[in-house]
């Protein structure tokens, strides 16, 4: 479903900040797969999800989604294949505008927007059968500006906007980070359930370890632009925040240096 | 000048720079891009408008060429800003330069006149309450096709692109598309506006664009400021920007008919805009809490 070949790409190439934060790195993804990856600041996480969405182009390397070479696809072309959610709750959804005007520009993704009416009545229905499912309350507030919404809210609906059509990938950046716990969990839940009814092959970065051990078939460690440790089936199921540690210093030959890992 | 004599002139001139307002609704307040060249647009407009009425085309067909052209210098500060990457004020700015030699080549000279008794327009200071009619008649046009446009598909992804750049791209919205095609639909209005004014006073010239951006945002202001508790509704949100035209010329032939020096207009005009701008700045930093916002970087 995906695969990233010898992808590299340095920041400030040829200034003192000059940081090479994904050094030749290759990743495969099966059809299904739901991948969680995990690693230190700076690791280079969220530079693979932003090179995988096209936020920004790889200075080598090739990026396939679903057989198609998407390595030069603007970001607004690429999207057609993908699902994102983002850290940030306010970055997913257009404030300004109405709850179901979100979910319907998101409907049409991948396709060409036209001068048609925005949102069909039929649309609605299906919204609110949807908005249902996040058992929010949110059924009833189609109208209601999405800016009047609580973070976890929008990140619900963000996910659910980022599912709905069943994209080749799903990609999630550490999309309960900004979350109080509990709304974390909730969305965490939600996340699996679209994950397994849609089999969306997903790849979704955490800081919490635990999360990362207990959601998904796969896991992923990165260090300094590389993946230095996957896993996936009965060897993943068994694996504790411990063992996770020592794979880390054992791979990379330093400690883990995130706090905010190890806390949770 | 008897006041009440004034208020029809008022009103009228009040409804053509509503009109312009318009344009600089969807830019400002839509797209979120602050659009300068509207300065030169409304002018370019109107030198078309006069220059192909003088030589025998049809005043309808001379206003819609002014709004094509208009459209045009949205293109251009639209390739400005999303093909060569330059800020969207600069870009604004550029264009309006540009628009100044244009201008005056279109019009062969610095000004050039359009007398109702000598062509045939269709509203002229001659005849103010028809005209009145005639402008309330494309305002109600106006507002009605943009709300229709708006509410399609495509409106709908412009009113996001304005809304949230990284949510659009996300969702496979070209933003850059729909910047020019906001900036191109924003001036077109704006030179159809330069196109009724000079028909209404009786000329073009190549200063009458001079500060419209801060007549412009004045009317939506103004606009907000007085009809944003009951205009809901998008139609009613245009035409609240109208008439907060209308009530900028109203309170400008107030104040000159009160004996005020006309050279400070424009700079009183320039202090209002500024005052009402601060105010949502000065209510988000003094009034309410700070707002963390979760940053990229740090993953």
């Amino acid at each position: 479903m995906l695969e990233l070949k010898n992808i590299s790409k340095t920041f400030f190439p040829g200034t003192v900040n000059e940081k090479l934060a994904l050094n030749n790195l290759n990743l495969t993804l099966n059809d299904g797969d739901f991948v969680t990856v995990i690693g230190g600041n700076g690791a280079g996480k969220s530079t693979m999800l932003n090179v995988i969405a096209g936020v920004f182009a790889p200075d080598e390397g090739s990026i396939v989604i679903d057989g198609h070479d998407v390595t030069h696809m603007p970001e607004h072309k690429r999207a057609s294949f993908l699902g994102r959610v983002f850290q940030d709750p306010m970055k997913g959804t257009a404030a300004g505008m109405w709850l179901e005007e979100n979910l319907a520009l998101a409907y049409r993704r991948g396709k060409r927007r036209t001068l048609r009416w925005a949102i069909t009545k039929a649309e609605r229905q299906k919204y609110r059968d949807m908005l249902k499912q996040l058992d929010l309350g949110l059924d009833t507030r189609l109208t209601t500006r999405v800016g009047l919404l609580s973070g976890g809210q929008r990140q619900a609906v963000t996910l659910l906007m980022a599912t709905m059509n069943s994209p080749k990938l799903l990609l999630l950046d550490e999309h309960t980070a900004a979350l109080d716990p509990k709304t974390a969990e909730k969305v965490l839940a939600l996340t699996d359930k679209f994950v397994s009814e849609e089999k969306l092959t997903t790849l979704m970065i955490t800081h919490n370890m635990n999360d990362a051990i207990t959601h998904g078939n796969r896991l992923i460690m990165m260090n300094a632009g590389q993946i230095i440790f996957d896993v996936s089936g009965e060897e993943k199921k068994n694996l504790t925040v411990e063992m996770l540690l020592e794979q880390f210093s054992k791979a990379s030959g330093t400690q883990f240096a995130s706090d905010r890992a190890l806390l949770n | 000048m008897n006041f009440f004599n004034a208020l029809p002139g008022a009103v009228a001139q009040g409804i053509i720079w509503g009109i312009m307002a318009i344009g600089v609704y969807i830019t400002y307040k839509i797209l979120d891009i602050a659009d300068l060249t509207v300065d030169g647009s409304i002018c370019t407009g109107a030198c078309v408008c006069t220059m192909l009425v003088i030589n025998g085309v049809n005043v309808w067909l001379a206003m819609l060429a002014a709004m094509i052209v208009g459209m045009l210098t949205g293109l251009v500060t639209g390739l400005f800003h999303t093909a060569l990457g330059i800020p969207p004020i600069l870009s604004g700015i550029l264009t309006q330069l540009i628009l100044w030699s244009v201008n005056l080549k279109i019009m062969g000279k610095a000004n050039q006149g359009l007398s109702a008794r000598t062509y045939n327009v269709v509203i002229t200071q001659l005849d103010k309450l028809a005209s009145i009619l005639i402008l309330l008649g494309i305002m109600l046009v106006l507002v009605a096709l943009l709300y229709w446009f708006f509410g399609t598909e495509l409106g709908c992804s412009l009113r996001a692109t304005g809304n949230n750049l990284d949510m659009c791209r996300a969702q496979g919205i070209n933003t850059n598309i729909n910047k020019i095609l906001g900036l191109v639909i924003s001036n077109g209005i704006v030179a159809l506006s330069g196109a009724l004014l000079c028909q209404y006073q009786g000329f073009s010239d190549i200063n009458m664009g001079r500060g419209a951006i801060v007549i412009g945002l004045a009317a939506v202001i103004i606009g907000e400021a007085l009809f944003g508790k009951i205009a809901g509704n998008f139609a009613l949100k245009l035409m609240s920007v109208v008439g907060g035209g209308i009530i900028y010329y109203i309170v400008y032939q107030t104040v000159i008919w009160m004996g005020l020096d006309t050279d400070l207009l424009k700079m009183l005009s320039a202090i209002v805009v500024a005052i009402f701008l601060a105010v949502p700045y000065w209510k988000g930093k003094y009034f309410s809490k700070p707002v963390k916002k979760g940053g990229h970087a740090n993953a």
